[in-house]
């Protein structure tokens, strides 16, 4: 089963009873107590719509930054080999290709960065505003890509 | 794999001597509170390296051993390294957990993140506190501009 900890729907009712406790039950579990003929499952924030992508895209972003930064650490750490070592892959990354990369590599941080705090605020403090809290995150992320695109891509292409 | 689930506001079938430290409670707190600083540590890190001057453009040994040469950007790059590879590393263990359905799979991948997680923090925090930015016999132009200084 998927586990529990990261639906804040579970959480939230977690914490009602009593602290911090990570319950085992399934949204599955939750949906076949409701004593409705609707299809759609209530009491859950993550199937469908906007808790559900906000979370796929959590978790994409995710990944993809970890393994952006096992590669980032890796470079870096040629600054304690050579001036020319470092320079040398660096030049590599100064390329329109690469510009686009670290564009999207920016948004996806972004992304997951305010997702982040939207999860944060689901969980200590009210699960009802998530939905209009994804629309903020998204907002956000407009406004910072906005101020951080056209600078980049500035640097990137006009040497 | 199945599991047998208990029914929803059940008691802990474990009393709470035998259950001992709750891990995944203390991860779970960890992910929320290395994000929060992250976000910071981050977001300063690419406003400092991308945006500031020239941005990517600018960016080379120079730059680099301008910055590491300063204990407050030491002491911003090792909590970021330290951070973020921990909360990366348990993100990626979740979603091991949610995956990987043998236990040969899941043993594999989570020592695979374990190992990559440690030997990436140790190299990293190696080279910020063993780093020479002004090292013997590299050309001047390659360097920052305090080492022709003295
Ligand atoms: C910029 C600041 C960041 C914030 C605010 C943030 C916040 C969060 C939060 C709240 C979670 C959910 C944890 C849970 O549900 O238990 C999470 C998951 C995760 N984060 Fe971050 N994070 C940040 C940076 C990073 C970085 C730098 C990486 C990569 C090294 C990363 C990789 C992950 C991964 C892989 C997951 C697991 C996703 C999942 O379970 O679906 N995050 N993050």
């Amino acid at each position: 089963m998927r586990s529990a900890h990261r639906r804040p729907d579970i959480v939230v009712a977690a914490i009602s009873q009593g602290g911090l406790v990570m319950p085992q039950q399934s949204a599955a579990t939750l949906a076949s107590q409701q004593k409705t003929t609707s299809l759609r499952p209530a009491g859950t924030l993550y199937r469908g719509r906007e808790g559900m992508w906000s979370w796929v895209l959590h978790r994409i972003t995710g990944v993809a930054i970890f393994f952006f930064l096992l590669v980032h650490i890796l470079d870096t750490a040629l600054v304690r080999v050579s001036p020319e070592a470092y320079n040398g892959v660096i030049s590599s990354y100064q390329t329109p290709i690469m510009g686009l990369g670290e564009t999207a590599l920016v948004a996806a941080i972004v992304f997951h960065a305010f997702n982040g705090i939207r999860i944060i605020l689901i969980d200590f403090w009210n699960a009802k505003y998530q939905k209009v809290m994804f629309y903020v995150v998204i907002g956000l992320w407009v406004v910072t890509m906005l101020g951080f695109v056209p600078r980049h891509l500035y640097n990137v292409f006009n040497k | 794999m199945t599991s047998t689930i208990d029914a929803p506001r059940s008691p802990y079938s474990r009393s709470p001597q035998k259950r001992g430290v709750n891990w995944e409670k203390w991860g779970w707190i960890y992910m929320r509170v290395s994000g929060v600083v992250l976000v910071v540590l981050i977001f300063g890190h690419l406003f400092v390296n991308l945006m500031i001057g020239k941005g990517v453009d600018a960016l080379n040994f120079a730059f680099v051993a301008g910055k590491l040469a300063n204990p407050f950007w030491q002491t911003w790059d090792v909590l970021m390294l330290w951070l973020a590879l921990i909360h990366g590393g348990n993100g990626m263990r979740t979603l091991v957990n949610d995956y990987a359905t043998t236990q040969l799979t899941r043993g594999i991948l989570k020592s695979s993140i374990l190992a990559a997680v440690v030997i990436l923090i140790v190299l990293g925090t190696l080279v910020i506190y063993t780093f020479d930015a002004c090292p013997a016999g590299s050309p001047a132009n390659l360097l920052p501009s305090f080492c022709s200084a003295n």
